[in-house]
């Protein structure tokens, strides 16, 4: 340590107070705010029907989304860190893009190609398909959104373990799938599992690009974080509090699970 | 990995044995295993669910033609939104590298009760969603302060909301350079009667500069994008507090999507610059690193 005692004092409180007046006191502020009426008026403001509606929505579209950027994102990963292709450079950048684009270019863009007046817009109303202020249009932006976060995770690990143990299995006879299966993913599983909590939590999260495609109807399209800022517009600030005390709650679990990873990944816990 | 790689991971395929002399190492496994349809099948799902949506975008811009698309860009609000989500990204982007920095430092280097704790929920921005955060500054900074600071819809109220959300970008870069860095370096410099302030600024600094920049440059595009935790404690006040982002939902609310359309391409070139810087501080850390 270089400096002294003193320095370090006035650092650490500095770095505390900051932290403090913009993330710790705030959180716990909205906890207190919740349940400063009791816990009743909460269960019965998130058990509502558009509550639990919003809910239910909620981890349908996660549940279709984040398998499938599972998926995506361990074929991009190996592509990547093992494959050597033409263009590599341009995808490798376009991956990030969903990071950079603002969640509502990002809703606007869905509605330009299948909103009514849409590219496909004409094509999917013949066949009696609605996208856009329906189920189908927050799926696509929820994917949309969270698609970089389990490539990002697990690239950086392949890239690190090496194709050694690959070659090895291999040398001795075993197939390509085997390799995988036995060789790779048990490897990377970690990666996998942390980018899947970030997916989970960026999918349950998203609201900008979801407020653009939703059309925000009762029981129908919204989700939790639409519902927070339904409740929220409409005066409701407890509804309001109970909904979003609902999401930080999930957040922290979110939290929770990725120190663990963390932790575990740090001590090579394979 | 030698240039058999290029040939197509089918036609090394058949057969287990692997040529004895292992002079010519073959594909790497896992990438046979998915291979070029693997990768076919991946690169058009980000086609379809990335690249084609954002291309709309861009011809849609132009669907009025040139001089609309002018006209959108440069008209008096959609020129005062941009200014002012350029400049209030700039400052948080200035804020977190001061910020950052400091609690990187003080995470890593500084030992006290709860650092686990505090450095666990450093991430919290990141799994908070966005409308979660606003109406959380809403309950402490807005007309309800119970501390008595109301600066609900004013312009400092964007940046606490911007500042919030992008908190662990910095932090998060330059951390685990942080923590790689040897002391010995700094010892040594002690040793020989440098002062601390010389030290940080010509060896732990220099250290740092590449993990800072591309902090910085993360938090400046999320700034500029950002809408969830700015939309309820704006005030969305047209000429002062008005966001680009915010802005554009605007026209799409008030169904104008060409407009809308021309200044989310302008977000959109933004987002493309500060991606391309990125990478090229990415590249120059890695030299620099040598």
């Amino acid at each position: 340590m270089t400096v002294d005692r003193r320095w370090q004092l006035s650092l650490r409180v500095v770095a505390l107070t900051y932290l403090g007046a913009l993330l710790f006191v705030p959180v716990g502020l909205i906890f207190y705010r919740t349940f400063e009426h009791g816990f009743a008026a909460v269960w019965e403001s998130i058990t509502t029907p558009a509550a639990i509606h919003a809910f239910q929505l909620t981890l349908e579209v996660t549940i279709i989304a984040v398998p499938l950027n599972t998926l995506f994102g361990i074929v991009m990963a190996i592509a990547l860190a093992r494959g050597r292709w033409r263009g590599k450079g341009l995808v490798n950048a376009f991956i990030d893009l969903p990071f950079a684009v603002s969640p509502i270019v990002i809703g606007l863009s869905l509605v330009l190609v299948y909103g009514v007046h849409g590219w496909f817009g004409g094509a999917l109303a013949n066949a009696g398909i609605q996208v856009i202020f329906s189920v189908p249009g927050i799926v696509l932006a929820t994917i949309f959104v969270s698609l970089p976060f389990v490539v990002r995770e697990v690239t950086p690990v392949l890239k690190e373990i090496g194709d050694d143990q690959e070659q090895a299995a291999a040398t001795l006879g075993a197939g390509a799938w085997t390799t995988f299966r036995r060789v790779t993913l048990p490897a990377i599983r970690w990666g996998v599992a942390y980018g899947v909590v970030l997916s989970v939590a960026r999918c349950i999260g998203e609201f900008g690009a979801v407020s653009v495609v939703s059309g925000k109807i009762s029981g129908e399209t919204d989700t939790l974080t639409l519902l927070v800022d339904k409740r929220f517009s409409n005066f409701d600030l407890a509804g309001a509090y109970a909904a979003s005390a609902l999401l930080a709650l999930i957040a922290l679990v979110t939290l929770l699970a990725m120190t663990t990873m963390n932790r575990r990944r740090e001590e090579g816990d394979t | 990995m030698s240039a058999t790689s290029l040939t197509g991971p089918r036609s090394a395929a058949p057969g287990g044995s692997a040529p004895a002399g292992g002079a010519a190492r073959r594909a790497a496994p896992a990438w046979r295993s998915t291979g070029a349809l693997g990768l076919g099948v991946a690169t058009l799902w980000l086609s379809v669910i990335v690249l084609l949506p954002l291309s709309a975008v861009v011809v849609h811009s132009l669907d009025g033609g040139l001089g609309a698309f002018w006209d959108a860009v440069t008209s008096r609000q959609a020129l005062a939104a941009l200014r002012f989500t350029v400049l209030v990204s700039l400052a948080t982007a200035l804020i977190n590298v001061i910020g950052g920095t400091l609690i990187a430092w003080v995470l890593v280097r500084d030992r006290f009760p709860g650092k686990r704790f505090v450095n666990a929920l450093i991430d919290l921005p990141f799994a908070l969603p966005t409308i979660v955060a606003g109406l959380v500054l809403l309950t402490l900074y807005g007309q309800r302060s119970p501390v008595g600071i109301d600066i609900a819809f004013t312009q400092a109220a964007v940046l606490v909301a911007l500042l919030f959300v992008t908190l662990p970008f910095v932090i998060r870069s330059v951390q685990p350079v942080l923590i790689e860095l040897d002391t010995e370096m700094e010892e040594a410099a002690l040793s020989l009667g440098a002062r601390n302030a010389t030290i940080f600024r010509r060896i732990v600094l220099p250290n740092l500069v590449p993990a800072i920049l591309s902090g910085a440059a993360l938090a400046f595009a999320r700034a500029v994008g950002e809408f969830g935790s700015i939309v309820l404690i704006s005030g969305n006040i047209p000429f002062k507090t008005q966001v680009s982002s915010v802005y554009v939902f605007n026209l799409i609310e008030s169904d104008a999507p060409t407009s809308a359309a021309a200044v989310s391409t302008v977000l959109l070139l933004v987002s493309l610059a500060v991606l391309l810087a990125i990478r090229g501080i990415g590249r120059w850390g890695v030299r620099y690193d040598r």
